[in-house]
């Protein structure tokens, strides 16, 4: 089924200078809170953290419910805002393949994607033996959605003492860690290119199409990036 | 579970998971040696990085509170914390949101 020592492997992410334990822990606890504030109870939460597991699309989700958007809506907004994870998992499931492991796995694995799990398969992938990356790569998603639900529950639970004060500063660790990863991944020139044009156009497309401007900014900076002839 | 909130959660969860479903199906032609993967994964890393600048700029939720000025600055130290502790990414972690911490309560 799984391969025990890399899924372990996988599972060790978690630990250490290099952890996503910290900042998944902090925006899951921020939602747990923000589901709380809005209404929802204590299963539905952990349902909510567990089955769709992609912070910017629960948020989404939150507001609409807020709103009284119609599920059609709710719908759309979500798979505008979830739809980075198509490029991303075609950027990486192509590493992973192997003719011994079965299908069903890749199917149900694909639900571990999220910034966290890509961002460190990416940097590790090529280290681990073709044969078991899927199963390294299961280690590593059971990590993070465990550590998102476990969190989102503890956020839930201790809403009433997270003041508004600590909401604000809980909300700069997601993005802080992320763009951290980033510099980290920026190892020559063409990936460089990418993170660099990408995060410049987000916010100055965000001013003119707030749902279209990530797309919009990830193709032209991704485009630019490939087509730049590296030196060998 | 109330009714009308346990179909928003599985329309998100279904709305999320077709897009990691069709990455995979897309993935089953696809060699990782292929021009079209390197493309993706320029464009993924594009992806990423204009979501996480977006999201330090024109914030959701309570970040919108903090001052931009705080946010950028916060954000630049500790990016440099990053790169002056050889890549460890516990410490400007917790740095940024000790730092924000201190910004918003004016100390």
């Amino acid at each position: 089924m799984v391969n025990s020592k890399y899924f372990l492997l996988g599972l060790k992410s978690l630990a250490g200078g290099r952890s996503p334990a910290v900042a998944l822990a902090t925006s899951f606890i921020a939602l747990g809170a923000i589901f709380k504030h809005s209404g929802f109870n204590l299963e539905q939460s952990v349902a909510s953290s567990l089955f769709t597991y992609a912070l910017p699309g629960q948020l989404v989700m939150t507001e609409s419910y807020l709103i009284g958007a119609s599920l059609i809506n709710i719908f759309i907004s979500v798979w505008l805002v979830n739809f980075r994870f198509y490029p991303m998992t075609v950027a990486l499931m192509p590493a992973l393949q192997h003719k011994n492991q079965p299908r069903w796995k890749y199917y149900i694995s694909c639900h571990f994607l999220a910034v966290s799990s890509w961002l460190i398969m990416k940097e590790g992938y090529k280290k681990i033996d073709k044969r078991f990356r899927l199963d390294y790569w299961i280690g590593i998603g059971s990590g993070t959605l465990t550590s998102a639900v476990l969190s989102t529950t503890f956020g839930y639970l201790i809403s009433d003492y997270l003041s508004n004060d600590l909401m604000i500063a809980l909300g700069i660790v997601n993005p802080v860690y992320f763009l951290c990863m980033m510099i980290g991944a920026m190892t020559n020139i063409k990936t460089t290119v990418a993170i660099v044009v990408g995060g410049i156009l987000g916010p100055i497309f965000y001013l003119f199409t707030p749902e279209w401007s990530i797309l919009i900014s990830g193709f032209i900076g991704g485009s630019l990036a490939f087509l730049i002839k590296e030196k060998k | 579970m109330s009714y009308s909130i346990a179909i928003i959660i599985l329309v998100t969860s279904v709305a999320t998971y077709i897009s990691r479903l069709l990455g995979v199906l897309t993935s089953e032609r696809l060699s990782s040696k292929s021009k079209v993967f390197d493309w993706f994964n320029y464009v993924a890393y594009s992806i990423l990085a204009a979501l996480m600048v977006r999201m330090i700029i024109f914030p959701n939720g309570a970040l919108q509170d903090a001052e931009i000025s705080s946010r950028i600055i916060v954000t630049i130290i500790c990016l440099s914390v990053f790169i002056l502790t050889k890549k460890n990414l516990v410490i400007p972690t917790i740095l940024s949101f000790l730092l924000l911490t201190i910004f918003v309560l004016g100390i």
